[in-house]
């Protein structure tokens, strides 16, 4: 018997193993592709690390959102103002600018238009302003699920759906007026 | 700030709260707030569970109190705790009648649950009847909840109703729907292939915002199938000309851009359309040399569209009017120093220069100023660049620094991805063997761990078959290189398992066959390695093959061998050990060593490793054996699945025929035999052993079958190559680079001046650097870019060319613009509104403070204020947001500038001071631990 095969045996029997876990990554990482969900989450975390507002476009579990978050920021704290407002982490992009204490983050995929995104969360910033006037982190601690009514009209299904203020704004107005 | 401190405490003495909140809520906030540290934050958060979970077991909680508890619930899971013991409570919210309450519950219901959660099927009756409310916004809300509670199974229960909505009257209903409708087409396209129809015609709906929703599940409906909208690119295009002209409400203008995120979405679209449809492509060209004209590249957003303008025409066929504008407003996006603007950029050169090769040469030292920025996101954004434009001429150079890149960073996904694309490189473009061999070293080396077994086994093809034509002598100098090269490695600490399996396997088959090396110098350092990395078995039981092989060819060459002492002791041990592989060989090892010469060579013949090996299926030598042992009175062998009971006839053949296609090792067969073979066949010679050993023993041909396969995919592509390799001499390539590097810099000077007033500080200290530019980026600059020679030459004429066109082109298109810019200080976007904002400001605190909620008066300062706001607004936001964003966009000046600004802006310091008296008499301390929760975002 020749025993030369028994090296090739070992080969490929541990390429197999360690194949199929990786098909499966695969998969799973295509099956985000597809989704195209365009923006995926976005996050309102101030100066210390500390979460203001959190949406996610695709459902993480408690642990993921708390350690996405915290790797996150860490990443975004490391970085300067003369950086790019981009950052890669893992399969996605962070798209952040920063307010004050405030950072705004924006998760998206790969190919969304990273400058749009950017100017989607100055959008997000002055639609706040215009309803809360002078906003600042504490009209969103007080206001979380007002902050997060814009949201909602803003995006959908992870898309930008509505980009005029007076459009985001007036169920808002008009649920204020009721009370 | 002592004035503003008594302010503060005159106005606290009046009420309890502020924002209509209770204390406690107030509280929780400003505890939560002034928190130091995450473990502060926890503990207050775990006493928060604590008392909620006492409240709401209360007795009729009143509803507004209810509502603040489930608001206390989504900030107790934002921070990442759990508060699912509260989610039922927000589930019965959503039935409520009051629309903030029922709003309220069904935010919190998507916070909380996944739409496979249970709690979702008592939601869904409550979304159906909200669905038919005559209050829209009760509709809408339903809907929002439709858009992230409902999956698959329950979708038949609310789409007749959607569907129905789509042609409600009002239009923030008609987007809500189209949106649901998009959703459900994600979860489930089937569910809702009837009714794509819809989609095309709430395209042309009256309201811009339902036909801006309508573009996102057309996006997704045009990249699933381009050919069934073909039809609609001339309404695409008409639909963004019309936005371009203005023609939408000037309520979506955003920065005096009309409409910019609808733009960008119908770029995408017409992106999609025209690729590779030279039809479509003529048809959109009209619009985005439009485009290319109109956008306004002072300003992130007319620079985002630019950028979505560059994307499509990377996708269309290239028209070269429009690939010459695309070219510009990169070169622009790279004059820059915004980083922002680089990235841009860089990502735009990747996507043109499938189109036009040329156009990275123009831009070579920006392109390597961005590769040597520390920034990582601009960093990598260039690798991507260098890896789109590798060819034979500049691997060497890109490998090179993408390995020492590699080696800088210990983020693991991206170090995979980036050694991944060296191996792709370095297999498709080595210039040499020996550079190879280099190359998947250092890679296997610092990233070892993390790359794909499989290029670990092609290394080792490779090394064996060697490269190209049967030229044996090549492929001995390579093999001999490699081992050279693994000689050095080998004692380095730590080096990863798949590396080490690789150097073991060379070792053994190739380490002596040059005869530089003896016998017992390889065994040693193979002793070593089973040593240094004895708990890893896989090594171990590499670096034993490795022995048997090298033993064996010394005894097939006739020499004595002397087994090492460490060896022996490696082999005793292994002997014992409770892995039965490396038993296995261990004993092999032993039982080679006894053999002759004759036998040892018919064992392990040299250098064999890409013979096939012929496998005796039938083991037909044994069945001499069996016949006898059968007629010496053994049972015949009955095959596994008969003695386990089922009846089923199948041979051993036919089962065979199964295996082999599965090219995998049956794992059950090791598993099964111990529980269910009966007690009595345990006497028998043959079973047990036999099926394990079967599986194994055909293992080879499949094996070979997909080594075959595998080397046809990846395959060193070498013909030719080696020839054309040449380093580029020093002398032609600075020249080359002199000449180029002026002729960018010339040109960052023009549109300097373009591009930001306020950036003339930090341009000056980048122009100096022009005259002496580093040497050694020159150098990198000329290997990366300057092909072969020959092209060299056209390249710099080529080059200049561009440049003395740019010149032209840019200065009067962007000089006149920018002037006005530089001076204006930077304003904030608040002061713009200053009527607005003091009418605001001196409402508010009046309210708040004659206490508690007068809702009648307020509702008719936020209108007021609304309708004020709007009216003033788009004149007062385009100026103003000009110059923030130009300060913005000037990186280098930082936040701190933009602070001093807020304290000297008149209005709001007057505004500031309201809020925060009104902060600080619910208790929260400005001057305390978190000054900032009170920074203007905006300021």
């Amino acid at each position: 018997v020749n025993l030369q095969h028994k090296e090739e045996e070992v080969k490929t029997q541990r390429s197999e193993s360690s194949e199929k876990p990786k098909e499966k990554e695969k998969s799973q990482f295509e099956e985000l592709r597809s989704l195209k969900m365009g923006i995926r989450f976005i996050l309102m975390v101030n100066k210390q690390g500390q979460t203001r507002l959190a949406q996610y476009y695709e459902w993480l579990t408690l642990e993921e959102r708390r350690a996405l978050e915290g790797e996150i920021v860490r990443k975004c704290l490391a970085r300067n103002d003369q950086q790019c407002s981009f950052v890669e982490h893992r399969n996605y992009k962070i798209v952040y600018r920063r307010y004050a204490s405030l950072f705004f983050m924006v998760g998206v995929d790969d190919d969304e238009n990273e400058l749009a995104i950017l100017e989607f969360i100055h959008l997000l910033v002055e639609t706040m302003d215009k309803h809360f006037g002078n906003v600042c982190e504490l009209d969103i601690m007080f206001h979380l699920e007002k902050a997060h009514f814009m949201l909602e009209e803003m995006v959908m299904n992870g898309c930008i759906v509505e980009t005029s203020k007076a459009n985001i704004l007036s169920p808002i107005q008009l649920m204020d007026k009721a009370h | 700030m002592e004035q503003l401190k008594t302010i503060g405490r005159e106005l606290a003495m009046g009420s309890q709260g502020g924002f209509g909140q209770s204390k406690e809520f107030l509280d929780l906030v400003k505890s939560i707030g002034e928190a130091r540290s995450k473990a502060e934050e926890d503990r207050i958060v775990l006493s928060e569970i604590d008392i909620l979970k006492r409240r709401l077991l209360e007795p009729d909680v009143p509803k507004r109190k209810m509502k603040e508890y489930i608001i206390r619930l989504v900030y107790i899971e934002m921070l990442g705790h759990d508060a699912s013991f509260g989610y039922i409570h927000a589930v019965k919210m959503t039935h409520d009648d009051n629309l903030l309450l029922k709003r309220t519950g069904y935010l919190a219901v998507t916070l909380f649950l996944n739409e496979d959660h249970d709690l979702i099927i008592l939601i869904v009756n409550t979304i159906q009847k909200d669905l038919r409310s005559d209050n829209y916004l009760v509709v809408c809300a339903a809907l929002n909840a439709i858009c992230r509670l409902i999956n698959e199974e329950t979708i038949p229960a609310v789409l007749p109703q959607v569907v129905e909505l789509l042609n409600h009257q009002k239009e923030a209903v008609r987007k809500k729907a189209i949106m649901a409708l998009h959703r459900f087409h994600r979860k489930s396209p089937s569910s809702v292939s009837h009714l794509i129809s819809n989609f095309r015609k709430r395209l042309c709906d009256n309201d811009p915002g339902v036909m801006g929703a309508t573009l996102c599940p057309l996006f997704d409906l045009i990249s699933e199938d381009v050919n069934s909208y073909k039809d609609l690119v001339s309404s695409f295009v008409s639909i963004l000309k019309q936005v371009t002209e203005r023609r939408l409400p000037k309520s979506y203008d955003y920065h005096s851009m009309p409409a910019p995120f609808i733009q960008i979405k119908l770029l995408k679209i017409l992106a999609l359309l025209g690729s590779g449809d030279k039809n479509a492509s003529e048809i959109m060209s009209m619009v985005l040399g439009d485009l290319f004209r109109k956008c306004d590249s002072s300003t992130n957003i007319g620079n985002a569209i630019l950028y979505e303008c560059i994307r499509c025409i990377s996708c269309i066929l290239p028209n070269p009017k429009l690939l010459e504008a695309a070219a510009d407003a990169i070169s622009k996006f790279l004059k820059s120093d915004s980083h922002n603007l680089k990235y841009m950029g860089i990502d735009g050169l990747g996507r043109l220069i499938k189109i036009s090769p040329d156009i990275a040469e123009q831009h070579q030292l920006a392109v390597i100023d961005c590769l040597e920025d520390p920034d990582d996101t601009l960093k990598r954004k260039t690798f991507e660049l260098l890896y789109k434009m590798t060819k034979s001429s500049n691997v060497e150079v890109i490998v090179d620094r993408m390995i020492d890149y590699m080696i800088s960073i210990n983020d693991n996904h991206y170090k995979t991805e980036i050694a991944s694309r060296c191996v792709e490189l370095a297999e498709q473009f080595a210039p040499s063997n020996q550079w190879f061999i280099q190359i998947m070293n250092k890679v296997f080396e610092h990233a070892g761990d993390l790359v794909n077994i499989k290029v670990a086994h092609n290394l080792m093809r490779l090394i064996a078959e060697g490269f190209g034509e049967d030229d044996d002598d090549a492929d001995s100098k390579l093999r001999l290189s490699a081992v050279e090269s693994y000689l050095q490695l080998i004692s380095e600490p730590k080096l990863p398992s798949l590396f080490l399996q690789v150097i073991s396997w060379v070792l053994g088959e190739y380490g002596t066959a040059d005869g530089k090396y003896s016998a017992s110098y390889i065994s040693g350092k193979l002793c070593d390695v089973a040593d240094a990395y004895s708990s890893d078995e896989t090594v171990k039981g590499y670096a034993v093959s490795a022995l048997m092989k090298i033993y064996a060819f010394e005894i097939a060459s006739g020499r004595k061998v002397d087994v090492l002492p460490e060896c022996q002791s490696l082999i005793e041990e292994l002997l014992a050990s409770h892995s039965t592989d490396l038993q296995q060989r261990a004993y092999e090892l032993q039982a080679l060593l006894a053999l002759d010469a004759r036998a040892v060579e018919t064992i392990i013949p040299l250098d064999a490793s890409c013979e096939d090996i012929e496998v005796d299926k039938e083991l037909s030598f044994l069945n001499g054996y069996i016949q006898q042992a059968i007629e010496s009175g053994s049972q015949p062998y009955i095959s596994e699945r008969e003695r386990l009971g089922m009846f089923e006839t199948t041979d051993y053949h036919s089962q065979d025929h199964h295996e082999v296609p599965s090219h995998a090792l049956r794992f059950e067969a090791y598993e099964l035999p111990k529980p269910s073979v009966p007690p009595q066949a345990s006497t028998e010679l043959v079973p047990v052993p036999e099926p394990s050993y079967y599986s194994e023993s055909h293992q080879p041909i499949s094996t070979s079958l997909v080594s075959e396969r595998e080397s046809s995919e990846i395959k060193l592509r070498l013909d030719g190559v080696k020839q054309k390799w040449g380093r580029p001499s020093y002398q032609s390539t600075t020249s080359a680079s002199s000449t180029t590097q002026q002729a960018p810099n010339g040109t960052t000077s023009h549109s300097d001046a373009g591009v930001g007033s306020s950036s003339s500080k930090p341009r000056s200290s980048y122009e100096p650097k022009k005259p002496e530019i580093d040497p050694e980026k020159q150098r990198l600059a000329a290997s990366l870019f300057g092909g072969s020679s020959s092209s060299r030459t056209d390249k710099k004429s080529s080059s200049s060319g561009h440049k003395s066109a740019k010149g032209t082109v840019n200065k009067p298109a962007t000089i006149p613009k920018e002037i006005p810019t530089p001076v204006q200080p930077p304003p904030d976007l608040l002061d713009l509104g200053e009527p607005t904002a003091t009418t605001i400001s001196t409402m508010d605190p009046f309210k708040e403070l004659e206490g508690l909620m007068d809702s009648s008066s307020q509702d008719g300062g936020s209108t007021d204020v609304m309708g004020l706001y709007s009216d003033t607004a788009p004149v007062a936001t385009t100026t103003s947001v000009d110059s923030l964003l130009s300060e913005l966009s000037d990186s280098s000046k930082g936040n701190s500038h933009t602070y001093q600004s807020q304290t000297s802006k008149g209005p709001n310091t007057k505004e500031a001071l309201e809020k925060d008296a009104l902060v600080r008499q619910m208790g929260v301390n400005p001057t305390s631990q978190n000054p900032t929760l009170f920074k203007d975002l905006l300021g």
